[in-house]
């Protein structure tokens, strides 16, 4: 996973609520086996309308996507966020985020941020305004600013996605430090739960 | 004595490998279901960083989501399905995962090959690298659904790191009036606590309605978990639990059947134990459920008509309301059963389970599909498909005009050719609504199976509870 410290720029202002990740990446794009390519397909059904915010050539490049509420939910697939983060975007900021989506998320490096209701409207008009005007998300400080105004707003962020973000740290060889613990784990394990290895039996074929 | 726990903090409990402060918990993962969608690119990574798979044995991979569910014999005409299903078979071969391929009579949607061969059982953490994972919750196990960079963690480490949740419980009390399933149960959950009140929580379903709910629908009331914004639900296992678990092939047997059941006994929650939220619904008041809009709260009561926009509670739900019934093609005041439909969907990890197509099948014996209407039954496995036929429920089907198809995803999500054409309307058993889900353009209204075969016989939204 990449460092994260900071992303500054401009946004996108995507104003709607509930948007899930079908509408982010629809389904027939899933069936790639590749992870990269996917930020050509984002909102591949909404982009169809020349008004939607996407295409707008001024918010063009913006490194920040403003959201509205339940951003990401539905599917897991995290095509989604490979999708938004082959845009170019770092960093997202909504009232609230779909669980697994924002998982997702903070295992490949792209930040969502927290904020109340107030502060998004806030920051989705100026952006429509101002569409130049740029925010800054300090991953370290835990801060959204926009610089020349005063205003700044602190969000929550889980600790260990902080440590990883600052560090660019990969998950999976964190966990693997744990070798021993798991396999100590393993070693009490109720012995009545199941295994698939009947799986592999041989069964009538049909079709 | 230790404090009350619910039984959600129970299985959480038992499956801690590492608890640090200021760190996720590590979490053990019992069963790790794989499909050929958002594993690719996970073996992939696996192969780049010369990992294995750490635990193959508590691992199961199937083809389900983008599977024609045609004929079987004729090759693939999707090059690019072709080539999953293919990367699926290549990994499961190399790093000696089992697969159960098309060809396979237990193969079809994962939610419900698990689960109907006894391999979902109490107390276990399930993993999948799809959102309706939340299905095997109703055996009393801890499921959700994760994305890909988390279905490699599982395969590399058969673990997880896991923020604790929140705990909501979610009673449903009273008795069900008849023709009222649990699809409306759950479509009422949703609309009570909207699609992101279960955010960070995973949900105990309680009451007696749920305590009366068999083992197909209280897979059907979790599987839904996630279109209210939690990642899991679960129901406490009971007796319900354990007789339709016994005898089947991966369940415990003889003494360890004994054995097994004492301990699954002790998951339930215990009296006292406090949960962050608590949502009760009376079971009396729940109607047959039909939705309007592109999400899955957007639903009524089919006695009902469309609600106005300018009702909804908030700025940003009466913008969402208007954009949903601009999409849909609907009138605000329109009665639901004024509302006619092109096709019906039969099918699906929510409502493709032997009990859904047996209640669908006495709606439709002896009938015939409107005119106009295009209806389909896609089973949810190979088992479900021949039970189904030993029980002749695929003739009764046919010869009211159902198409009876091979199992798979198909068109709840539309990866394969199962998809609607732009502006079709669909009566579907499956579990979203969204824009475009069953094919770009297509409005989809989710119902219970009955409701559906009851639609696909008049051509428009009927009352069950009147036939």
């Amino acid at each position: 996973m990449k460092k994260v410290s900071q992303v500054a720029g401009k946004a996108i202002p995507l104003n709607r609520a509930d948007v899930d990740t079908d509408q982010i990446i629809p389904k027939q794009f899933l069936k790639r086996i590749e992870r990269s390519g996917f930020g050509e397909f984002a909102f591949f059904d909404w982009k169809k309308d020349p008004s939607f915010v996407t295409n707008d050539p001024r918010h063009a490049g913006a490194p920040i996507l403003l959201a509205q509420q339940n951003f990401g939910c539905g599917s897991s697939r995290e095509h989604a966020v490979w999708a938004i983060e082959d845009m170019g975007v770092a960093a997202i900021i909504a009232p609230s985020f779909g669980d697994i989506f924002r998982t997702n998320c903070s295992k490949v490096g792209l930040v969502t941020v927290q904020l109340p209701q107030q502060d998004v409207d806030f920051l989705m008009s100026r952006s429509e305004e101002l569409p130049d005007a740029p925010i800054v998300v300090d991953v370290a400080k835990q801060t959204v600013t926009v610089p020349g105004t005063g205003w700044e707003r602190r969000f929550e962020v889980d600790p260990f996605v902080k440590h990883r973000l600052l560090n660019g740290l990969d998950d999976i060889g964190l966990t693997l430090q744990h070798v021993d613990a798991i396999a100590a784990f393993e070693a009490k394990r109720d012995p009545l739960k199941p295994t698939t290895e009947g799986a592999f039996k041989e069964t009538a074929k049909f079709g | 004595m230790s404090e009350p726990r619910t039984i959600i903090e129970k299985i959480w409990d038992e499956h801690v490998v590492r608890r640090e402060p200021g760190e996720p918990d590590l979490l053990y993962i019992d069963l790790h279901l794989v499909h050929e969608v958002t594993s690719p690119q996970a073996f992939e990574s696996l192969r780049m960083t010369g990992r294995r798979v750490r635990r193959p044995d508590l691992t199961l991979a199937t083809v389900d989501h983008n599977v024609p569910t045609t004929d079987r014999s004729i090759p693939n005409p999707d090059p690019l399905s072709a080539q999953q299903i293919e990367t699926m078979r290549a990994n499961c071969k190399e790093f000696e995962v089992p697969l159960w391929d098309i060809f396979d009579i237990r193969q079809g949607i994962v939610h419900i090959i698990s689960p109907e061969r006894g391999l979902t059982q109490p107390g276990m953490t399930i993993v999948c690298g799809d959102s309706h994972t939340s299905t095997h919750g109703a055996f009393g196990a801890l499921a959700f659904g994760i994305g890909t960079s988390e279905v490699e963690h599982v395969l590399a480490t058969q673990t997880l790191p896991q923020g604790r949740p929140r705990t909501m419980a979610v009673e449903v009390i009273g008795t069900l009036q008849t023709g009222v399933t649990a699809k409306d149960v759950v479509l009422a959950v949703i609309r009570t606590i909207g699609v992101d009140g279960g955010i960070g929580h995973v949900i105990e379903y309680r009451g007696d309605v749920i305590r009366s709910l068999s083992m197909e629908g209280r897979m059907t009331v979790c599987n839904m978990t996630i279109e209210g914004g939690a990642r899991a639900g679960l129901v406490a296992p009971d007796e319900t639990t354990f007789a339709y678990l016994k005898g089947r092939e991966f369940a415990p047997a003889g003494e360890d059947w004994e054995r097994a059941v004492e301990r699954w006994k002790a998951l339930v929650t215990d009296e006292g134990a406090r949960f962050h939220r608590t949502v009760t619904l009376r079971g009396e008041e729940i109607e047959p459920h039909v939705t309007w809009g592109t999400t899955p709260a957007q639903s009524v009561g089919v006695t009902a008509v469309v609600p106005k926009p300018e009702e909804a509670p908030t700025a940003s739900a009466r913008e969402t309301a208007q954009r949903s019934l601009k999409y849909m093609d609907l009138k605000a005041g329109t009665r639901i059963q004024d509302i006619r439909i092109d096709r019906v969907f039969l099918g699906s990890c929510t409502n493709g389970r032997i009990e859904d197509l047996r209640a669908a099948s006495k709606i439709v014996q002896g009938k015939r599909v409107a005119a106009g209407v295009k209806a389909m039954v896609v089973p949810g496995s190979g088992l479900v498909k021949q039970q189904a036929e030993a029980e002749g429920l695929d003739a009764i089907f046919r010869e009211a005009g159902f198409e009876w198809r091979e199992p798979g995803c198909s068109m709840c999500l539309g990866m394969n050719p199962d998809i609607l054409l732009p502006g079709e309307r669909c009566a579907s058993t499956s579990n979203r609504n969204f824009e475009g889900r069953q094919g770009a353009g297509g409005r989809t209204h989710l119902v219970s199976p009955e409701m559906a075969a009851a639609a696909a016989i008049a051509g428009h939204f009927v009352d069950v509870r009147k036939l």
